[in-house]
């Protein structure tokens, strides 16, 4: 039975990581401090709407991209695990472990994307404009006045917005609460009950339980194909609450899958390296190599779909969406598209490199940066303006989350059995040749 | 050699030999056809003259024979050009994607799928072409610098794009469906006894010998081909809905289209595969090899893609509410509740509603629903094109210009026409052309054929009784 434990050497590199995450976070403020620049210079920022665009909004800013990006990963790696379920795949058997154990950082990724929630319902943060209270009030003054008092003394409210009053049967907070604890606790309930099946096979064997697991899968893909669209308009794109299109919710799923295949792809390199997983063999490196090319194309499509459609109508609705992008972000969003879509083109066309451990791996690293970035940039011109960075805090906090991320997933794996026993297709598995 | 799991259904029924494959896959093309087949092609051909005769007429008086306006200047010739492209996708989906996927259930479909989608696609080029009206100009579609000044075409105009793709696909596709027959043409030249027949199918198959080497050179064209392929699966489709979705007419505009537009079409196309095969494996006997289980899978992506663009259709109608611009709202609004309403109820009906049918597994593996609702989706998706181009179209921005689209006896006749031609083209194929992959048919047998299943299991039954035994 191969069993994994987290050496020290690894328990090392995480706090590193952390501490590295954590000394280029406080960096970037005592420099900020002392300069007295960037920091207090966004202070006094004209913000879109009259907010300003300070630390504090920079702060909640990079928890929700944080926040989001691993959350996505974990959910979009039980997304393929119920794939592989419902398509009766033979081949991803010997891994199964590696996505249950990403799809185990769940509760704590909802509990970090729930605080940055918590805090916009209060009024902690400006991220999320429609939370603004103030854009739904059409006067100013109106205590008690009536009539001929109203219309001449009632003074109009600069700040309200009757596009985002329209949207208010949908974009209000006990709403927008409904749907994330819903949508989250299902997606927890299915990932528990596929974990707990999946160890529960390695003992009683059978194939009743991989039955169950097919129907389930079905049934949670179902609500995840319709609610995986719904809360990255909740929680990304009504960042942006007058902008709107119909892609979004795929194309931000399809940086999730991608990230999730990368996280997967480098667990078995790592597990392989330990000496662990000898039944994956260079055929299953080669497949998940292919879904990393294959996922990086799937988003560069669906960004350029996205990008050139609403580039090319340049309708006033949605062109400033890209407007934000390519004038005050111009200088990440090419390298972004660049490394996500050309970079792993021409590194991984190859079938050598798809089978080459150290080559996955520098790729892999690159394009998950890339798909960090591109997460970045969903959220930080909507919320930050003209005014966003991309400095050591940014750098830092993505590196303590990364941090955690690593060691949820890894203290799930040594938990249980890294390889399956009984699994009906595991045979086909570990005799996979392509 | 590959394991496959017990629980896996055998995608090859019955004890089966190479020999017997080969037998019964050339049967069709060695033997006579029957009254049937001379009676359904006489129908085919008669509706693809009548059709054709549609045409000429169109050609000769002008696209003002159909029911087209000033309002609608689009109606049934781009909805049935979208419609024949988008069956088209799921040949190239089976012969490609699902090669990429080593799915062993394609073997026995791709060919005839393959075969569809050229049908589907030369009945789709057909529609552009006879829209233009002056059919004698069709190379200027091409970028042909001309001789009368510096006209070049439109390269930012996606109608461009279209020509391009739809003429890459078609090339493709065709070359991936012919480079898969030359090993079974040489099959059939090899048992062919009279010498015409011999000569001609020597000729197709490009003096093929069928030893090692011309099979490795075989595997690798066929990879290369659906890796050049399966780009092309999302390509002309997207391209498709970006002459529609690049501009700024209510219900036209919206970015989800190209992916939309390729689930769609791989759903409408899977559904044509079902309605041809479930009739050609009755025909043919072809019965132990297109099975239940590839139909079932079948309609496992029917399901699958359906909801896909149920999904599309419920997003588009959110967001067309949720955008506040009131142009949007409108467009969706009067799709559900307008005139139009029947069309918009037929598309949700056929494309979202019934097709979820197919989550009883009863329903879904029953040859006589899964051929109904294979013409139901079909029915649907033809009301989608309509839908989008129609109802988008027929309220202008100026309600003065507002109108209605009544197709002419000539609408209906063209669109009926390709329906004739392209059964015409596809009862050929079925006589003259191995309907069955039948070589790479054969690749799968020992592994997935039910025999060879059972004795594998019996053997495995044997040995664990030793090794208890020896315990």
């Amino acid at each position: 039975m191969e069993q994994y434990t987290i050496s020290d050497k690894v328990k090392r590199f995480v706090f590193i990581l952390i501490g590295i995450g954590v000394l280029a976070m406080a960096a970037d403020i005592i420099i900020s401090l002392v300069s007295g620049g960037g920091a207090e210079h966004a202070e006094h920022a004209e913000g879109g709407h009259g907010h300003h665009a300070g630390w504090g909004q920079r702060v909640w800013a990079n928890m929700l991209i944080n926040g989001f990006f691993y959350f996505g990963i974990a959910i979009a790696a039980v997304f393929f695990m119920a794939v592989q379920y419902a398509a009766h795949a033979g081949w991803s058997v010997v891994f199964k472990r590696l996505f249950e154990a990403v799809g185990s950082y769940l509760p704590i990724g909802a509990i970090m994307l729930f605080v940055v929630f918590l805090a916009g319902t209060f009024d902690l943060h400006h991220l999320y404009h429609w939370m603004d209270s103030s854009v739904y009030e059409m006067y100013l003054y109106t205590d008690g006045m009536t009539g001929e008092e109203f219309r001449e003394g009632a003074v109009m409210n600069p700040s309200y917005d009757t596009i985002i009053v329209g949207k208010k049967a949908y974009l209000n907070k006990p709403f927008f609460w409904i749907r994330a604890i819903v949508f989250v606790g299902v997606y927890i309930f299915f990932a528990n009950r596929f974990r707990k099946r999946s160890l529960e096979e390695d003992i009683s064997g059978g194939t009743n339980i991989f039955r169950k697991n097919v129907v389930d899968a079905a049934i949670f893909l179902v609500f995840f194909g319709f609610t995986s669209m719904v809360f990255s308009w909740d929680w990304i794109m009504s960042i942006d609450t007058h902008w709107f299109s119909t892609l979004f919710g795929w194309y931000v799923f399809s940086g999730m899958w991608a990230g999730a295949m990368i996280v997967v792809t480098l667990l078995t390199i790592h597990l392989k390296n330990m000496g662990l997983l000898k039944a994956v063999n260079d055929s299953h490196i080669h497949d998940l190599g292919k879904w990393m090319f294959a996922t990086s194309f799937l988003w560069s499509y669906l960004f350029f779909c996205q990008f050139l459609l609403i580039w090319y109508s340049n309708i006033p609705e949605e062109v400033t969406y890209y407007q934000v992008r390519f004038e005050d972000y111009k200088y990440i969003i090419w390298p972004t598209f660049f490394i996500n879509f050309i970079f792993p083109m021409l590194l991984l066309m190859s079938r050598d490199t798809k089978r080459n451990s150290a080559f996955l791996t520098l790729v892999g690293l690159i394009i998950f940066a890339g798909h960090w970035v591109d997460t970045y940039l969903l959220v930080t011109p909507g919320t930050m303006k003209a005014e966003g960075q991309l400095g050591f805090f940014e750098v830092g906090m993505a590196l303590v989350y990364l941090g955690i991320f690593i060691y949820m997933i890894l203290r799930s794996l040594s938990k249980a059995p890294v390889m399956v026993k009984n699994h009906p297709y595991l045979e086909e598995s570990v005799h996979h040749s392509i | 050699m590959h394991k496959e799991a017990d629980i896996r259904t055998p995608l090859i029924l019955g004890e089966k030999t190479y020999h017997q494959i080969t037998e019964e896959v050339c049967a069709p093309v060695e033997g006579k056809a029957n009254k049937y087949w001379y009676a359904v092609f006489g129908l085919a051909l008669v509706l693809g003259m009548w059709g054709l005769g549609c045409i000429t007429y169109t050609i000769g008086t002008g696209i003002g024979t159909w029911g087209l306006n000033t309002t609608v200047g689009w109606a049934w010739d781009i909805t049935n050009f979208v419609w024949w492209v988008g069956i088209g996708h799921a040949g190239t989906l089976i012969s490609a994607v699902l090669l990429l996927f080593r799915q062993r259930w394609r073997m026995a479909i791709n060919r005839a799928a393959e075969a569809m989608t050229i049908f589907a696609v030369m009945m789709a080029a057909l529609f552009p072409g006879i829209h233009m009206g002056r059919i004698w100009m069709a190379y200027w579609v091409l970028p042909l610098p001309n001789t009368w000044g510096s006209l070049w075409v439109n390269f930012n105009s996606p109608l461009l794009w279209d020509v391009f793709a739809i003429s890459t696909y078609f090339s493709v596709s065709l070359v991936f469906w012919y480079i898969g027959l030359i090993p079974d043409f040489a099959t059939i030249r090899d048992r062919a006894v009279k010498p015409v027949v011999k000569q001609v199918y020597s000729i197709l198959a490009f003096g093929w010998t069928g030893d090692v080497k011309a099979w490795v050179r075989f595997e690798e064209v066929s990879l290369v081909l659906a890796g050049l392929a399966t780009p092309l699966v999302f390509s002309v489709h997207s391209i498709v809905s970006m002459d529609f979705a690049t501009s700024v007419i209510p219900g036209w505009h919206t970015t989800i289209f190209p992916p939309y537009f390729v689930a769609g079409a791989v759903f409408s196309g899977f559904a044509m595969v079902n309605t041809l095969l479930i009739i050609t494996r009755k025909v043919l006997n072809l019965e132990t090899y297109i099975t239940i289980k590839h139909v079932e899978l079948m309609n496992v992506v029917i399901i699958i893609t359906g909801s896909m663009v149920g999904v599309a259709y419920l997003s588009e109608l959110f967001i067309s509410w949720y955008s506040g611009v009131e142009y949007e709202g409108y467009a969706f609004f009067n799709r559900v509740t307008g005139e139009y309403w029947w069309s918009y109820w037929a598309m949700m009906t056929c494309n979202v509603i019934t097709p979820q049918l197919f989550w009883f597994e009863k329903i879904r593996t029953n040859l006589i629903t899964a051929f109904l609702l294979s013409i139901v989706v079909n029915i649907g998706m033809w009301f989608e094109r309509f839908v989008i181009i129609v109802t988008s179209l027929h309220r202008d921005y100026i309600p003065g210009n507002w109108s209605m689209f009544h197709p002419t006896f000539v609408d209906i006749g063209i669109f009926l026409g390709t329906i004739g031609l392209f059964f015409v083209l596809f009862l050929l194929f079925s006589r003259f052309f191995p309907v069955i992959a039948l070589n790479e048919l054969k690749t799968i047998l020992k592994v997935s054929g039910e025999g060879y299943k059972k004795q594998y299991k019996a053997k495995a039954a044997v040995s664990s009784d030793d090794t208890a035994n020896v315990a």
